[in-house]
Formats: C-alpha cells, structure tokens, sequence
C-alpha cells in the first residue's frame, strides 16, 4: 500500500506533528503533560534533573528541556500544545514562545501581532 | 420532535476566556473585540437554544498521546473545566444532556460515525471560551452542552467533507429525538493562526474572509480543501476550521447569516464569529 504523501515537509518553519513526530516525541510529550498535575510540578521545581530522569528522554531531549530550547524542543517530536505545559511551568506567554522560536523578543512578537500577524515577508 | 435552529462558528482563543475572567475586556486592546460580540449575544439570547452540541478540540488537557479519538462525544451529566496550568477557569460547571448525548451516540453509530464515549471529559478553552464569547458571564449557562471533541493535533485530521458528513448526521440524529426541544451547533476553533516553529504569529485575513463569504451559501467549495493547504494557508493551527463544517453540515442547505465580526490579533490568532439561522426556527 502507499504511504501518505507528506505534502507538507516544504512549509517554511513548521512541525507537523504526524506519525513520525509523535513516535520521536512521545516520551517527551507525556513528560510535559505530567506537568498538570500539581505534585509532579512541586518534584519538578525540586530537581528537575533527577524528574526527568523517570522519563524515557533522550539526552538531546533532556537538554533542550533543560535549556528551554523551544525550537529544538519541536525538532526533537515536541508538539506545541505539550512543550507549551513547560512555558506554563515557567509562567511564561505563548508570545514569548512565539518569540523565541522565530529570533524575536516578546514585546516584537507582539508588536507584529497588533500589525496583523507574521507575513511571508517577516522571515 | 428536538430541531436544529441555528449554527454559530466561533474561535475559541484561550486569552479571549482570560480577557473576561481576569476583567480586562474593557481596555483597548481588548474593547474592539468584545464590542463585535454584542449583538451575537443579543441574538443568541433571543434564539434561547435548550442545548448546544458544541464541537472542538482538546489541547493535551482531557487527552494525551496514549489516547487520541478522532470523534469523541460527552455523555455525562457535567463536565469540569480543565486545569491547564493555571487552575480551572472560575466558570459555572458546564451541564451536560446525558439522554440526547446517548441518543446522538446511538444514531451516529448506526449512522456509521464510530464515536469514542466519554462518560468523564473534562474540557479546556476549546468548549468554554466559545460559551463565554456567546453567553458572557452568567450565574448558570443558560444551555446544556453537549461536547464533541474532535482530533487536530495529531496529524492527520479528519477531512473538511467527513466532517461536514458528521454534521448531516448529527442533524439527523436530533431530528429523531422525541423531545421537544431547540438545539444550536458551535463550530469552534481556528480562524488562522499559527503558534508553533518559526512561522509562529501567521495569519491570513484574505484565507479567513473567502471561508466566511463561502461557509453560508457554498460550503461545498470549501470542503476539498486538504490539511496540507489549511496549514500552509491558515496556519499550522488554522487546521482547527475543519470544525466549522460539522456545525454547517448540521444546518439547512440554504441558511440566513445573522452575524459576522472578524478581527486580528487575539493572542496570536486572527478571531471569527458567524452566526447562521435555520429558515424555520
């Protein structure tokens, strides 16, 4: 039988999160889901080394949690809606994120929102 | 006999549901937003729907990488929001509609739509924002919900066409329900916006008008547009619009546009609202 074609590896700057990210990413994904839970995130904030440790990372993934890499986070099979459990970790804003995935601070980010959001021509 | 008298797609923007929670809707960057509201208040208010089925996705709160149902249905009397990180939203619980959820179940299973039955669903900004960008902050809702989770996150989503076939057979599904009663569909998420890598912010106003213009009178000419295209036109998130079809699926053929606003930026999402009429409500 024929494989999906992957039509989509060409889009410029984005992950799509199909079969062949969430077998990379699974482990990674589930260890920012546990994040919802208030006791994992107090074991977490105590050594978060010795947490991710339970996790089947990895050692790129353990680094780029570690570094808050959020960029590398999704080239390592991190979805968004799960990496972003860390951010929230970190009490920091999806424009933020936004921001440091594509080269800009949060207030540029921002900036380009209220202009009407990211064009071709922004990078 | 229970009769669908009107569809609204709606964004379900998690900052929107933040804005109002924390008072904010008032400031300016908030007020032009909130104001376009208005009148889908007043409208909805005047409808007065008994039930919403009120179709979204989940984002990584009541289900994770083990589990991912492309259609799930909640059957159960309530359903808590979700703590996503910040503690639940301080909303009224969402009250669900148990009989008609598992008559929908039983239909659109014989209908062939194999639904996954959720007896416990807590829900995320995906099911509330759209009830407090529609309802404000009541008390109580002023409906029961019925909540229709649908996959967008792992790829790949089911299909504009398969989707708007749902609605068909939702709309069938509460035509044979004996009760009488009056039911709205929400089609929510999108519209463009992109949060993830580094095209992270992108929108598309042009991509969203065409889908507004066209969703009332031709939804067909929107229904073959494939995943690939949402993610390169509308964002790699924009693929969340698939859900509007289900609610226009469940709508009359021909239908009356009762509201629209649109605006950019909430968060990093460009907004929709469009609220349609069936001709005999």
């Amino acid at each position: 039988m024929a494989k999906p074609k992957r039509d989509y590896d060409d889009i410029p700057g984005t992950f799509v999160f199909d079969a062949r990210r969430a077998k990379q990413g699974y482990a990674l994904n589930m260890f920012c889901k546990s994040l919802d839970v208030a006791e994992n995130r107090e074991q977490f904030r105590r050594d978060e080394a010795r947490y991710l440790s339970s996790f089947d990372l990895t050692d790129e993934q353990r680094e780029a949690v570690l570094e808050r890499q959020w960029l590398r986070l999704l080239e390592l099979g991190g979805n968004m809606y799960f990496t972003f459990k860390l951010a929230i970790f970190d009490g920091k804003s999806m424009q933020h994120v936004g921001g440091e995935m594509s080269g800009m601070t949060e207030e540029e980010f921002r900036e380009m929102m209220l202009r009407g959001g990211r064009r071709e021509t922004d990078g | 006999m229970a009769r669908i008298i009107a569809g609204v797609g709606s964004s379900h923007v998690p900052a929107i549901g933040a804005a109002m929670d924390n008072g904010k809707t008032d400031e300016p960057y908030w007020q032009p937003l909130f104001a376009g509201f208005e009148p889908a208040r007043e409208w909805i208010d005047d409808v007065k729907p008994d039930v919403v089925i009120l179709i979204y996705n989940d984002h990584a709160s009541a289900f994770d990488l083990d589990i991912i149902p492309t259609f799930a249905i909640g059957v159960a009397p309530e359903f808590p929001p979700a703590d996503e990180g910040y503690g639940p939203r301080k909303i009224p619980m969402i009250k669900g509609h148990p009989d008609l959820a598992w008559h929908l179940t039983e239909s659109l299973i014989d209908d062939e739509f194999d639904m996954t039955i959720c007896n416990k669903m807590p829900v995320d900004h995906g099911c509330s924002v759209p009830l407090s960008i529609m309802f404000g902050q009541p008390d109580e809702w002023p409906v029961t919900v019925i909540p229709i989770a649908v996959n967008v996150i792992q790829f790949p989503p089911p299909s504009g066409k398969r989707c708007y076939d749902l609605g068909r057979a939702i709309r069938r599904a509460v035509e044979s329900y004996d009760e009488d009663l009056k039911v709205a569909v929400f089609g929510t998420g999108g519209m463009s916006h992109q949060l993830q890598g580094q095209r992270a912010g992108w929108t598309n106003p042009d991509f969203d008008k065409k889908f507004l213009d066209l969703l009332g009178p031709q939804p067909e000419e929107l229904l073959s547009i494939s995943p690939t295209e949402y993610i390169r036109e509308a964002g790699s998130e924009g693929i969340e619009l698939v859900m509007w079809f289900i609610m226009r699926g469940a709508l009359d053929p021909e239908v009356r546009e009762v509201h629209r606003h649109y605006h950019v930026p909430a968060s990093n999402s460009a907004v929709g609202l469009i609220a349609y009429e069936n001709s005999d409500r």
